[in-house]
């Protein structure tokens, strides 16, 4: 019998889904249970008390929760976010209810090991709930007690080597796509640099002095599988600056349906016969191919990286072989604003771990100090770069103009230039000036 | 030139005490601003005021703050003093 009634709740089992609901009722169950003998160090019916304050925000139509906290553990300024709730009494087990970001390893590689350990941990000193992963790319934890905070900071640390991640106004925890481990399409070692730039910058992560929040993210190619583009500060993605690689006889299979184009991925219903140039050449967005005679061409000066290409035949077309990645930046994915994608910044570098990847640490550091001296608070980059523009942005960081940088024709015919770009400057000599030109 | 702390710390604390009246939580460029300091700088001071317990983080989730430990309701509202 449940704790409380849930008939608003109930309902959402129904239908097809997966539901959070059951999820939950499965819990409570087996924390009611406790088949393990588990020494719970949070109320044994937290998860009961979960439902019953949704229920009742539900019935009231309003939430049950109060808004942040000053809880964490010592030292960091992110990773544990404090969540009360109005209801203490009604809901004893969830008056203290906080979320923790811990921070997910590189591409999420786990071994199961690693995660009963996790599951364990948060057995005993949390709820049992977690969220794997939020959008943020961590590994939540939801709801605990604010003496449970320590603990679990030291075991995380200590035996399951992890830390927490970002959140609030610091860096937030990076995020990665698999990469070179598992995927042929990646430029470059996703998860090298990002365990490398999360190692270097243990500061701006855990002490929040930013003027709001920052996200880097890190994809290995442009069909960017963690969407940095669209929700990362910094987007760091693959591409290459050579041509793309085409092994023609690879081609002739996908035409003569040897192979099976998106690596079969539609092969739910049938979609006729593979048309290479309804299905590849004129879905080019820079019309940049031509197959003719049996043979496929690229104007690669032309090809915009967009992959779909290669998505379609990646037996026949696989990225250049000099590879890199390019800086994106500004990109926000807020409720209240709208949502704005990342500008291209640097459209090449190279990625090189010989050197620690300096010259990406260069541009994320010019970065950082314009947007910490100019940002107001709860502003993000994207919106800094709107209103200061864009060419500002390119002086912070001393980054030439190039043709990558236009988005489309100006619309303001003047051309404003500074008094140091003209040579010998607004200042003449009035007296030199009078010799020649009379009054 | 690396700022004088014991200084900087006195800057923050008069500075809070000033608007102690309206607020309980600062963002950080609140207090670089009562410091006279650039961020960078700032941040040194701030995070030794942290660890020596006399400025405590408030967060939403998606935005920080710093305030004096102990000040404000949140502290004494949930029994966490
Ligand atoms: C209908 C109500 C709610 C909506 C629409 C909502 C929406 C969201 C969304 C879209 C996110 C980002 C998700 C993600 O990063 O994976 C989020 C994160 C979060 N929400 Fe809510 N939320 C709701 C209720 C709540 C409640 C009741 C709590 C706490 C008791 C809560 C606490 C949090 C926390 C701590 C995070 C950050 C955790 C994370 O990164 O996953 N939310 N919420
Ligand atoms: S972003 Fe590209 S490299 Fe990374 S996993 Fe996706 S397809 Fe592979
Ligand atoms: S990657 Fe995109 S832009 Fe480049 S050739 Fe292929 S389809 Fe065209």
């Amino acid at each position: 019998m449940a704790k409380h009634e849930t008939p608003l709740l109930d309902q959402l089992e129904s239908g097809p889904w997966p539901s959070f609901v059951s999820d939950m009722k499965q819990e409570a169950e087996s924390r009611a249970k406790n088949a393990n003998n588990i020494n719970y160090q949070i109320p044994v019916d937290v998860v009961e008390d979960l439902l019953g304050v949704l229920e009742l925000s539900y019935k009231d139509g309003e939430t049950h929760w109060k808004h942040g906290g000053i809880v964490g553990v010592f030292g960091y300024g992110g990773g544990v976010i404090g969540r009360y709730c109005d209801q203490p009494e009604n809901f004893p087990g969830v008056a203290h209810f906080h979320t923790l970001r811990v921070n997910q390893p590189s591409g999420k590689f786990y071994t199961t090991e690693y995660l009963k350990q996790l599951c364990d941990l948060w057995e005993l000193r949390g709820s049992g709930i977690t969220n794997m992963h939020g959008s943020t790319g961590d590994i939540i934890f939801l709801g605990t007690t604010t003496k449970q905070l320590e603990e679990i900071f030291f075991e995380l640390t200590h035996n399951l080597k992890q830390d927490l991640g970002g959140s609030g106004s610091n860096l937030r925890t990076p995020a990665d796509c698999i990469g070179s481990a598992r995927c042929e399409y990646s430029c470059y070692d996703t998860q090298d640099l990002c365990n490398h730039l999360t190692q270097e910058y243990q500061d701006e992560l855990h002490r929040p002095a930013f003027p709001y929040k920052f996200k880097f993210k890190f994809d290995g190619c442009p069909n960017c599988c963690v969407a940095s583009i669209a929700r990362a500060d910094m987007s760091f993605i693959g591409t290459w600056k050579d041509d793309i690689r085409i092994d023609q006889e690879s081609v002739k299979a996908y035409v003569a349906g040897e192979l099976k184009p998106n690596a079969g991925a539609h092969s739910g219903r049938d979609w006729g016969k593979f048309d290479i140039q309804k299905e590849v050449i004129d879905l080019c967005p820079t019309k940049c191919m031509r197959y003719e005679d049996g043979k496929l061409e690229i104007n690669n000066k032309e090809c915009t990286r967009c992959m779909h290409c290669i998505n379609v035949m990646p037996r026949a077309l696989r990225p250049g072989k000099q590879t890199g990645c390019s800086i994106l930046v500004g990109a926000k994915a807020p409720i209240l604003d709208g949502a704005q994608m990342g500008s291209l910044l640097v459209p090449f570098v190279e990625v090189n771990k010989e050197n620690d990847y300096q010259e990406i640490k260069d541009v994320i550091e010019a970065i950082w100090d314009w947007w910490m001296e100019e940002g107001k608070n709860r502003e993000r980059l994207g919106e800094l770069m709107k209103r200061q523009g864009f060419q500002k942005l390119l002086e912070v960081t001393g980054i030439d103009p190039v043709p990558q940088h236009v988005q489309e024709p100006r619309h303001n015919p003047y051309i404003f230039w500074k008094e140091e770009e003209v040579e010998g400057g607004w200042e003449r000599d009035i007296n030199e000036f009078r010799k020649h030109h009379l009054r | 030139m690396a700022l004088d702390y014991e200084e900087c710390k006195q800057k923050v604390l008069d500075g809070i005490e000033k608007k102690s009246k309206s607020k309980s939580k600062f963002y950080f460029s609140d207090l670089a601003k009562m410091m006279d300091a650039k961020p960078r700088e700032a941040k040194k001071i701030v995070t030794q005021m942290v660890e020596e317990g006399i400025l405590v983080f408030w967060s939403s989730g998606s935005t920080s703050m710093y305030g004096l430990k102990g000040a404000g309701k949140q502290s004494a509202a949930e029994h966490e003093d």
